[in-house]
């Protein structure tokens, strides 16, 4: 296990990706991150949720150097890696930052048996040594995440939905990465094999010290494998915080509309119906803030300070001009804010 | 008490099934979707089958439906709806009882929306044709038809492209209930959906079940999503029922290992955090036996001992 330092594993700062939409010449773009803060502390999980659309997957693609960002610093181990390596990621980066997919009946090759994907990791990476060490490896990497060394001859069809997304962990973990992104690892899988994949990269991250983002949009699971979750709105992050603590006590408009919106038959005192109408009212539009171009709010006119939200060791935080933090906390913005973007109340 | 594979239905029911098979036939050998799975819907009531992909929760919808295609067949056990047979309706009689009588949405029925009509006239399709209403009639009806899911009358004139996925899935529950049929099948009406505009369909279902009263088969495979919509439930396993309750009982002590396997994928928003199992990897349940009355109308298929030491050792 790696020794806790308080430098993060992973840090992105104002990320900003505009995809360019219309024709060759056209200048239209649409803004998928509005310049992003976030950081993952070593052998710590954050969880990323949002609705489709609100650019969880592509910020998890610009981190994963699958897509370039338009601006902003990608920082590993404190260099910023959009500067060292400008143009695509560096083999050296790949070696550090390993993803893995929703999709594992599509992210394995069903023309290779399972030992091909593996080795071929090892050996890119020059992690392979002799044959036998290659042997060892591969047979330590099958049990580590839960799978028998016989299923390395296997072809991906012969295996289990569960089961393959399991070879794709292996497959991440073969490079011995510091961070993995793992974007919706169980959506695509049956609902019984789900847990067992959440424990699986909880253990790696107790065993070997991984640092992971979690995409998701089931706030359930977040709650169940993640350290701090983030919540993303419109490209943005509005509500961060301890698990535990930012569902119990969310604060950000949208932040509780999910929280509303998720089925929990356990919850005691629902949620009220003309509440939950409100809010979604209030973000009704995946895309943008309801509150934004409406020259009576000052969402308009103004982007939205941090705010700190209850005890700072839990270090919730949310970003929204309608937060209106209880008598005592009053006034109190987060000092981690950029000082061009606090404005004066 | 030993009931063969039976739920404890309510007076009146109005969908009821007796020991159905569904087997797939192959040229060498047929494989058995569905065993001699029996229960019963009450008017008003809604029921969800509950289970993981291939266990035949969906065959059984198609053979209520009567969609079931070779090389699927049903080869045992009845399905009566309302007192009449279905399995032996005729042609005409089959065309009358979709739609009008039984009512079914699919998983993915926002894409089965005709991309080259607008959601008018595809409305008025159903009225004209189903009930024989005159177009003027038709449309009126349609623009009633949106408003009851909360969709802007102006929208009968837009394509489904124009729709978003949640609107579409809306416009397609409202068709459903058109000629206000009596069942309503949902076989996974919101997996692809977002959380908050799956929870708002499901809020819309429930209001349109109380306004127009029909019953509702409910299948999914999000228990708490279940727990919290239907007020009786299934799991099915292997195309066998291996518990059948009330959603609640099942919800607060599920007695199959496998109900509790499926309850336990679903981590709680509230309470503290405890580590979860799930279903063991490699963990199958076999030669499932009859329902057997554990609880007042709870019943679960008991486990052969030998399974049951089988499942402790891979447990722990």
């Amino acid at each position: 296990m790696k020794e806790h330092s308080e430098a993060p594993a992973l840090e992105v700062r104002g990320l900003v990706k505009d995809f360019h939409s219309g024709g060759l010449f056209s200048r239209a773009a649409v803004r998928a991150l509005g310049g992003v803060d976030l950081s993952i502390g070593r052998g710590e999980i954050v969880a990323l949720v949002g609705e489709s659309g609100s650019g969880k997957s592509t910020l998890a693609r610009c981190i994963a150097r699958l897509e370039r960002p338009t601006a902003g610093q990608i920082l590993l181990d404190g260099t910023d890696v959009l500067k060292r390596d400008r143009f695509q990621a560096s083999r050296q980066y790949r070696a550090q930052v390993q993803m893995v997919f929703q999709d594992p009946f599509g992210s394995l090759n069903p023309v290779h048996r399972i030992e091909h994907f593996l080795s071929r990791s090892l050996t890119l990476h020059g992690k392979a040594g002799t044959p036998d060490q290659l042997r060892t490896r591969l047979d330590e990497l099958m049990t580590t995440v839960g799978l028998t060394p016989d299923m390395l001859n296997s072809y991906p069809h012969e295996l289990s939905g569960g089961q393959r997304q399991r070879v794709a962990i292996a497959r991440a973990l073969a490079v011995e990465p510091e961070v993995i992104l793992a974007d919706e690892p169980t959506s695509m899988l049956d609902v019984s094999v789900r847990i067992g994949i959440l424990n699986l990269l909880r253990g790696l991250r107790d065993q070997k010290g991984i640092s992971m983002l979690y995409i998701t949009h089931d706030l359930a699971s977040a709650r169940y494998l993640a350290d701090r979750i983030a919540v993303m709105f419109a490209g943005e992050l509005v509500e961060e915080g301890e698990s535990l603590d930012l569902l119990a006590n969310p604060a950000h408009p949208y932040t509780r509309l999910l929280v509303s919106a998720v089925p929990d038959p356990a919850r005691t005192g629902s949620y009220d119906p003309t509440e939950r109408a409100a809010l979604r009212a209030a973000v009704m539009e995946p895309t943008s803030c309801a509150y934004d171009g409406d020259p009576q709010q000052r969402c308009s006119t103004a982007e939205p300070v941090r705010h700190q939200v209850g005890d700072p060791a839990h270090r919730h935080w949310v970003r929204c001009h309608l937060y209106r933090p209880p008598a005592a906390a009053a006034g109190h913005a987060l000092a981690t804010e950029p000082l061009e973007k606090v404005v004066s109340a | 008490m030993t009931v063969s594979q039976t739920s404890l239905g309510s007076h009146e029911p109005v969908l009821e099934i007796k020991d159905l098979t569904v087997k797939y036939r192959g040229d060498t050998r047929s494989t058995t979707a569905v065993d001699r799975v029996s229960f019963s819907i009450g008017a008003g009531e809604i029921f969800g089958l509950a289970g993981e992909s291939g266990c035949g929760k969906s065959t059984i919808a198609n053979a209520i439906m009567r969609l079931l295609r070779d090389p699927a067949e049903i080869a045992g056990g009845s399905i009566r709806f309302g007192g009449r047979d279905v399995l032996a309706l005729g042609k005409e009689e089959l065309r009358r009882f979709r739609w009008q009588d039984v009512a079914m949405v699919f998983q993915s029925a926002m894409n089965s929306l005709n991309p080259v009509m607008t959601i008018g006239d595809q409305i008025v399709d159903i009225f004209t044709t189903h009930a024989g209403y005159s177009r003027k009639e038709s449309l009126r009806r349609a623009a009633e038809l949106l408003e009851l899911v909360r969709i802007d009358p102006a929208r009968l004139k837009s394509y489904p492209h124009q729709l978003s996925g949640g609107m579409r899935q809306r416009a397609v529950i409202a068709m459903a209930v058109a000629l206000k049929p009596s069942l309503l099948i949902l076989d996974e009406p919101t997996t692809a959906l977002d959380v908050v505009v799956q929870q708002e369909i499901m809020a819309q279902i429930k209001d349109l079940q109380h306004q127009l009263g029909f019953s509702v088969l409910f299948i999914t495979h999000d228990m708490s999503l279940m727990v919290e919509l239907s007020h009786r439930m299934a799991v099915m396993y292997g195309g066998r029922i291996v518990e059948t309750a009330k959603s609640r009982d099942i919800h607060t002590a599920p007695r199959h290992p496998y109900t509790q396997a499926l309850m336990g994928a679903f981590p709680p928003l509230t309470g503290p955090r405890v580590p979860l199992t799930g279903l063991a990897d490699g963990v199958k349940f076999s030669n499932i036996a009859d329902l057997r009355e554990a609880a007042p109308g709870h019943f679960v298929a008991p486990l052969p001992e030998a399974q049951a030491a089988v499942l402790q050792g891979a447990q722990s």
